[in-house]
C-alpha cells in the first residue's frame, strides 16, 4: 500500500516538475469557460445550473486526457528508467494503479479549480448544489475512464505523439457510439437491440444523467468497469513491451 | 546464492541468450565480458526480474520469481545500462524514493542516504536535477540507488561506462569495498577492469558461455603467458636464444627491435634466457615476463567460432 502511495507522489510531483500540468490545468479552464459562457449559453438560458458546463466535458476530455495520458508509460519507455522501476521491489500492477491515481488527480484538480463558474451560478440564482456536486463526481468518474484508455495506448509506444493519436482516436470512438452521427447509420436497418448496445458503449449516454446529477448505479459502475478493464489490459500491454 | 540452469532467451526468432548455467556465491567479483550483442545485458535483466526467461530456470537466495519476485529483488541492486534515472529529479528526491520503495524508514533511511551519498560522491550536485548532470554524476547517482538498500546481490551494467580515468579508478575502488560478502556483476568492455576488480570472467558469446574461471585463468590462454620479451640496445644476434631449451618459437619485431620467447607448454624459461644473455654478454636494456594479454584471449574466444 505504501508503495503505491511512493510512487503516485512521486509520478504527480513530476506532472508539476516540468510545465505540463501547468499548462493543461490552463486550458482546460479556459476552454471549459469558453465553453459554457460563450458556446453553452450559460447566461441566455436563464438558468440557475451548470448543464451546459459539464456538456461539454466528455468533448474537452476527448483532447485534454490523451494528452496527459500520453506520458504515463511513454516517458518511462522512452528515458529506459522503466527498467528501473520494474525491478525494484513493488508489483507491476501497484505501478499502473499509482501512474493512472496521479494523473486522475490531476484531472481531479483540474475539476476543482472550476470553481469559479460554481460560484457564478451560485451567486446569479439559488441552484441545487447537490446537483452540480453529483455532476462533477460523475465528470470525474468518465475522465478516469477516458485516462484510463489513454495510459493503455501510452504503454503500447515509445512516442508520445503516437500515443497521443492512438488514445484521441479509441477516445473518440467511445464518444461518438451514443452521439446521433453513428446511430443514425444504424437505425434504418438494425433492430433496436443493436442500437441500444451501440448506445451503451458510449461515454455520452452513460453521462448524460450524470451531468444532469443523478448518479445511478449502472452509470458508475459502467465507467470504473471500463476503467479497470483498460487498465488491465495496460498491465498486460506493458508487461509484454516493457523490454523493446 | 545465485543459481542459473540452462537459461535461454529468445526474442522474436533470435536467439538472445542460449542455454546459459552457472553458479555463484558471496565473494564472487564476476565481470561479464563479451562483444555488443552477446546476450550480457539480457542475462543481467533476466536476473534481476526485468525480463522472463524464455526456457532454464534462475534461483536466487533459494527463491524463485515465480513464487516470490518481491523478496528477491529486494536483495538485489541494479544499475540498468546506461543509469536511467527521472531526469526532472535532483539526486536527492531521486534517492529518497528509491530508499521508500526499498522500504527503509525514520533515521536509517536518512543515514543510509547520507551515506551512498558520501560514498559515491554526490554532495555537490544534491539538489541540481538530474538532467542537468554530467555523463559522470549520472552514472554515480545509478550506483547509489543500486546500493542504497546494501544488497547482498549487485548487479551493474556497465558501471564505469563514460567516467574518466579517475572516476573509474573511485568507482572500482567503490566496488572492490562494497564486495565483500556479496555477490558483484559487472558487464564491462574494459578488459584491465576485469583484472583489477574481479576475481571471475564469464565470457558471453553469441548467447554461449564460452569461458568461465578467474582472471589469472583466463591469461594462461594467452600464448603469451609466460613468454620472454628483450630488447637490446643495439643490434644483435639473438637466433641462439631461439634453441635454448623449453623455448617453443621466438618472434622478433624489427621495427623496434623487440624479441619474445615463447615457452613450451608448462616450461619456465627466464632464468635459461638470462643465463644465455649473461654468458653471451648480449645488450639487453629490458627483460621481462609477458603476464599475457586479455585483448588477445578475448578476440581469439569470441572469434574463433564466426570463422
Amino acid at each position: 500500500m505504501s508503495n503505491i502511495y511512493f510512487v503516485f507522489k512521486r509520478e504527480f510531483a513530476s506532472f508539476f516538475a516540468s510545465p505540463v500540468a501547468y499548462v493543461f490545468i490552463g486550458i482546460f479552464l479556459v476552454l471549459s469557460a469558453v465553453f459554457t459562457f460563450f458556446v453553452g449559453g450559460l447566461y441566455e438560458r436563464g438558468q440557475a445550473d451548470l448543464l451546459p458546463f459539464f456538456n461539454f466535458h466528455p468533448w474537452l476530455y476527448l483532447f485534454l486526457v490523451p494528452a496527459i495520458a500520453m506520458r504515463v508509460w511513454s516517458e518511462e519507455r522512452k528515458s529506459g528508467s522503466i527498467e528501473l522501476l520494474m525491478t525494484l521491489p513493488i508489483r507491476p500492477w501497484q505501478i499502473t494503479l499509482a501512474k493512472y491515481l496521479a494523473a486522475w488527480f490531476v484531472l481531479g484538480l483540474c475539476l476543482v479549480l472550476t470553481f469559479p463558474v460554481w460560484l457564478s451560478v451560485n451567486y446569479l440564482g439559488q441552484p441545487d448544489n447537490g446537483i452540480i456536486l453529483a455532476a462533477y463526481i460523475g465528470s470525474w468518474l468518465m475522465s478516469g475512464a477516458f485516462l484510463a484508455i489513454g495510459v493503455c495506448m501510452s504503454a503500447l509506444t515509445k512516442n508520445q505523439v503516437v500515443a497521443f493519436i492512438l488514445s484521441l482516436v479509441a477516445c473518440f470512438v467511445f464518444v461518438v457510439s451514443g452521439s446521433n452521427i453513428v446511430l443514425d447509420a444504424f437505425t434504418s436497418w438494425a433492430p433496436t437491440m443493436v442500437i441500444d448496445t451501440v448506445a451503451s458503449f458510449s461515454f455520452l449516454t452513460h453521462f448524460e444523467a450524470m451531468a444532469k446529477g443523478v448518479i445511478a448505479l449502472n452509470n458508475v459502475v459502467y465507467f470504473l468497469l471500463v476503467s479497470v478493464s483498460w487498465l488491465f489490459a495496460s498491465l498486460v500491454v506493458i508487461e509484454q513491451k516493457k523490454a523493446d | 546464492m545465485i543459481s542459473v540452469k540452462n537459461l535461454s532467451k529468445t526474442f522474436a526468432k533470435e536467439v538472445a541468450v542460449d542455454d546459459l548455467s552457472f553458479d555463484m556465491q558471496p565473494g564472487d567479483v564476476v565481470a561479464f565480458l563479451g562483444p555488443n550483442g552477446a546476450g550480457k545485458s539480457t542475462t543481467m535483466k533476466m536476473l534481476t526480474g526485468f525480463l522472463r526467461p524464455t526456457s532454464g530456470e534462475i534461483r536466487i537466495n533459494d527463491l524463485s520469481y515465480a513464487s516470490s519476485s518481491l523478496k528477491i529483488k529486494q536483495s538485489i541492486g541494479y544499475l540498468p545500462e546506461g543509469a536511467p534515472a527521472y531526469a526532472e529529479m535532483t539526486p536527492f528526491q531521486f534517492l529518497q524514493f528509491i530508499a521508500q520503495i526499498r522500504g527503509l524508514k525514520g533515521k536509517h533511511k536518512q543515514d543510509r542516504i547520507d551515506q551512498v551519498i558520501e560514498q559515491v560522491e554526490l554532495g555537490s550536485v544534491l539538489n541540481r536535477p538530474i538532467e542537468t548532470l554530467s555523463k559522470g554524476f549520472k552514472r554515480r547517482v545509478g550506483l547509489a540507488q543500486a546500493i542504497i538498500h546494501d544488497p547482498k546481490i549487485l548487479i551493474l551494467d556497465e558501471p564505469t561506462d563514460g567516467l574518466d580515468p579517475n572516476q573509474k579508478y573511485q568507482v572500482r575502488q567503490l566496488i572492490k569495498n562494497l564486495a565483500k560478502d556479496k555477490v558483484v556483476i559487472i558487464s564491462t568492455h574494459i578488459l584491465e577492469e576485469v583484472s583489477e576488480v574481479c576475481n571471475r570472467v564469464m565470457i558471453i558469446n553469441q548467447g554461449k558461455l564460452k569461458f568461465d574461471g578467474s582472471p589469472d585463468a583466463l591469461l594462461q590462454l594467452s600464448p603469451y603467458h609466460g613468454a620472454v620479451s628483450l630488447h637490446f640496445s643495439y643490434r644483435a644476434d639473438a637466433s641462439e636464444l631461439e634453441e635454448l631449451e623449453g623455448v617453443d618459437y621466438m618472434t622478433e619485431d624489427l621495427a623496434t627491435g623487440k624479441v619474445t620467447l615463447f615457452p613450451k607448454p608448462g616450461a619456465q624459461i627466464l632464468h635459461l634466457v638470462a643465463a644465455h644473455a649473461q654468458r653471451c654478454k648480449l645488450p639487453v636494456d629490458s627483460l621481462y615476463v609477458e603476464t599475457g594479454r586479455l585483448d588477445e584471449v578475448f578476440r581469439q574466444i569470441t572469434q574463433e567460432q564466426e570463422k
